[in-house]
């Protein structure tokens, strides 16, 4: 790809990129939410039009007018949210659209054989292919978009953030596969903000910025300093900014909570702390959130806020007790894409008198808070579908900020979200804590939870089974206690 | 003040427009070829024609905007207005007769909202039900007869001129349309609409009460369809019990040529009254060039598609 521009309106959010993909090399794309990633990989499977620049594949320029084009030329993109259909057999998923057929009759049986063949290729030969794909987890079901992308020759596959909702296990599963790919001689983008991610498998970097081409690197040699710099066009000082706060009085404290997904959960949480919860996918960590928040109900056990029992049967009860939550998927569950940024901000309590919206208050209140959070954006009334990532996950914390919570559960706070705007949201935690908030923080990155909370409750199949301090616990010990060992 | 009625910016407000330059287009090509057509009398009949699907669409929209549909508008319509002539037909005075059919659409609407709130039926299921289920209670109410109304001052309400030129039905159109507009996007209540149908799960989390504001749509709904009902009663002095067949459909079409998602949480209201408009002066217009009922209807569903049609492409 060369010298590719593209913009939406005024917007220019690719200004002549240049970028290149051998065979057999996986090579990272990065940068800053809003950089052009997604934007120059939609370019390349043909879901947009580059305004300027060509794109060439084997040396010989190639018109990219649709994602069919991507595909004849075998180009293939694995997104983030994965593209199957929950209640179709994992053959008719592999042969959507191109079902094997004479005169519209299906090829049953020759489908069934071939998918077990793609199957195969992935190291997934012992399932079933007749079952429905939503009877998979999510790493598997990337691995069946894996091979379907592989059944129609893809010798170029576009991976996005492909581990975001893998377990440990299963993201080994899918590195060793992309390994063998590799020796196969495919092409793989890998796209992904997991920096120790891209060191441990990519053999090249390349760097976006503000919708320019930075630079492409070899991995070797290169340290996470050098990467960053690129990324930012500075060097962060650290990735966890520190913290000097000392926890006061215990806030909430939780005896023996519990459902069918959560057992007997008990911890104190402190004004001014963080708590981090630990696990693998799946250990009960979510669930426990929506207990505490009255999403679920809890079958027993008591939560006390300032030593009086409260009761959050309901998030409304939850939110008038004090409790924010920070979802960890903010498209489906923490935003409402189609309402601006003002009035996103200000949903869990419209500023009003008698139902009326008092306007002139809630512009003052979202200004303020676009402030406070540095949250980047043109307009304020702009839908925030508008926003990247990064600015929208800002909004939903500025939602929460707007309540004045006393206790914040974060769940995921940075998935997704680029170095700068993760720094930047380690400081807003870091400002919430000192004015005495207690924080709830579940993540699935280690050194986040290392570096930013006080002590780390660590959750296995729904039990706590450890709650460790910060201070003196290390990557090992809560894996130990993630995995079940002790 | 910009931003009390419009969508905040200029681009989504453009994009709305459409319907009202349609609305324009159709006005002056009426103009041009019917000479009858421009004048103060004809505007005012279609005006008071329209008023009544006006009135229900109004309360359609909150729904739609919220993520559901009402199909029981017309049927509730018939109801109330039965119950409101059967009120003073038994010797009653006309307030506690509309107070009777007012507080009965009211009614009937949170039973709406209780069953796709609390109930989770389908909003589609659960007033298909309703509606079927209310026109059987009308004919057994009326046995299929109209039942008369002789109360004058009654009468009045849909029958009525404001300074012997304004028809009265035209003046509820309007200070209902205000009273709604307001209601969406200067209250609480009206942004939680937004938020509701835009996106359920994040609006519960954020602490609406999605159940409450279910019965709100359907019970506003069930309210305005009362008053459209009573005001029909009034004009027509009887009720029927056929009254309002198909007005639900009427009232989803002029919601959606007035630029409101069927998929919720994006739309507005004036589009709504522009949408109605459109319908009315599209069937005055072909009754004053003559062209047959029968391809009056033809021409109202292609009208209909074609403007969602080009909605779609933007």
């Amino acid at each position: 790809m060369r010298g590719i521009r593209k913009a939406f309106g005024p917007v220019k959010v690719l200004e002549g990129v240049d970028f290149e993909l051998l065979p057999g090399e996986v090579h990272a794309l990065m940068g800053e939410n809003g950089a052009g990633k997604s934007t120059l990989m939609k370019v390349l499977t043909g879901v947009h039009k580059a305004d300027a620049g060509e794109i060439e594949v084997d040396g010989q320029t190639v018109s990219m007018g649709s994602t069919t084009d991507a595909e004849k030329h075998g180009i293939a993109i694995i997104h983030q949210e994965l593209n199957l259909i929950p209640h179709l057999s994992v053959t008719e998923n592999l042969f959507l659209g191109r079902e094997l057929n004479t005169l519209g009759l299906l090829h049953r049986r020759a489908m069934r054989q071939r998918a077990r063949e793609w199957l195969a290729h992935v190291g997934m030969q012992s399932i079933d292919p007749d079952l429905p794909v939503a009877r998979f987890s999510i790493g598997q079901q990337q691995m069946i978009e894996i091979a379907k992308a592989l059944g129609q020759n893809a010798r170029v596959l576009i991976m996005d953030e492909p581990t975001a909702a893998l377990s440990e296990r299963e993201t080994d599963t899918l590195f060793a596969l992309i390994r063998e790919l590799r020796s196969k001689g495919t092409g793989i983008v890998y796209v992904s903000h997991r920096m120790e991610e891209i060191f441990v498998l990519c053999d090249r970097i390349s760097v976006l910025r503000d919708g320019h081409f930075v630079g492409s690197r070899p991995i070797p040699g290169l340290s996470l300093d050098e990467v960053v710099q690129m990324m930012v066009g500075r060097s962060l000082e650290a990735r966890f900014p520190t913290r000097e706060v000392t926890p006061g009085e215990i806030l909430l404290k939780v005896e023996q909570l519990g459902d069918k997904h959560v057992h007997d959960i008990s911890f104190d949480l402190r004004a001014g702390e963080v708590l981090g919860v630990a696990g693998l996918m799946g250990a009960g960590r979510t669930e426990l959130a929506r207990l505490l928040f009255g999403l679920d109900k809890a079958t027993h056990g008591r939560v006390l806020l300032d030593g009086q029992p409260i009761h959050t049967r309901t998030p409304v009860q939850a939110i008038h007790a004090g409790l924010g939550f920070v979802t960890e998927d903010r498209k489906a569950q923490g935003l409402v894409l189609d309402l601006s940024l003002r009035e996103n901000i200000s949903l869990p309590r419209v500023p009003s008198r008698a139902g009326i919206i008092d306007r002139a208050t809630e512009k003052r209140q979202t200004q303020g808070l676009v402030e406070q959070l540095k949250i980047r954006t043109r307009d304020m009334e702009l839908p925030v579908r508008a926003l990247s990532g990064g600015n929208q996950q800002k909004v939903v914390l500025a939602k929460w900020l707007a309540l004045k919570p006393r206790v914040l559960i974060l769940d995921e706070p940075t998935r997704g979200v680029d170095v700068g705007g993760k720094a930047e949201i380690y400081q807003i935690i870091n400002q919430l804590v000192k004015n005495g908030v207690a924080i709830l923080m579940i993540s699935s990155e280690l050194p986040e939870v290392l570096a930013m909370s006080d002590r780390i409750l660590v959750m296995h199949e729904g039990h706590a089974t450890a709650l460790l301090d910060a201070a003196t616990a290390t990557q090992e010990t809560v894996m130990l206690a993630a995995t079940g060992g002790h | 003040m910009t931003n009390r009625f419009s969508f905040g910016n200029g681009a989504a407000l453009l994009q709305r427009l459409g319907s009202v330059i349609g609305l324009l287009l159709l006005l002056i090509a009426l103009s041009v070829l019917s000479p009858d057509f421009l004048n103060a009398g004809n505007l005012l009949t279609v005006l008071r024609q329209v008023s009544i699907n006006a009135l229900i669409a109004f309360g359609m929209t909150f729904v739609i905007l919220a993520g559901g549909i009402d199909l029981s508008v017309g049927a509730i319509l018939a109801f109330t207005g039965a119950i409101t002539a059967g009120v003073m037909a038994s010797g009653h005075g006309m307030l506690l007769a509309i107070g009777a059919g007012l507080g009965l659409g009211l009614l009937l609407g949170v039973i709406n909202g209780v069953l796709v709130s609390w109930g989770r039926v389908a909003p589609f299921i659960a007033t298909l039900g309703t509606m079927t289920l209310l026109r059987g209670l009308t004919l057994s109410y009326t046995q299929g007869q109209p039942i008369g109304v002789s109360n004058n001052s009654f009468a009045l309400l849909g029958d009525g001129y404001i300074a012997h030129l304004i028809p009265n039905p035209v003046v509820w159109m309007f200070g209902v349309f205000l009273l709604c507009a307001f209601l969406l996007r200067g209250t609480v209540f009206g942004r939680h609409v937004f938020a509701l149908g835009g996106n359920e799960e994040a609006a519960r989390l954020s602490g609406v009460r999605i159940n409450a504001m279910k019965l709100g749509v359907y019970g506003l709904s069930g309210l305005l369809s009362a008053f459209a009902g009573i005001v029909l009663t009034s004009r027509l002095y009887s009720a029927q019990a056929t009254a309002g067949s198909g007005y639900e459909l009427d009232a989803i079409a002029a919601v959606v040529l007035g630029g409101t998602s069927l998929a919720g949480g994006r739309g507005w209201l004036f589009g709504t009254l522009v949408g109605a408009l459109l319908i009315g002066f599209l069937n005055n217009g072909l009754n004053l060039l003559g062209v047959s009922s029968f391809y009056q209807q033809v021409v109202k569903g292609a009208v209909i598609l074609i403007a969602v049609l080009l909605d779609r492409r933007k």
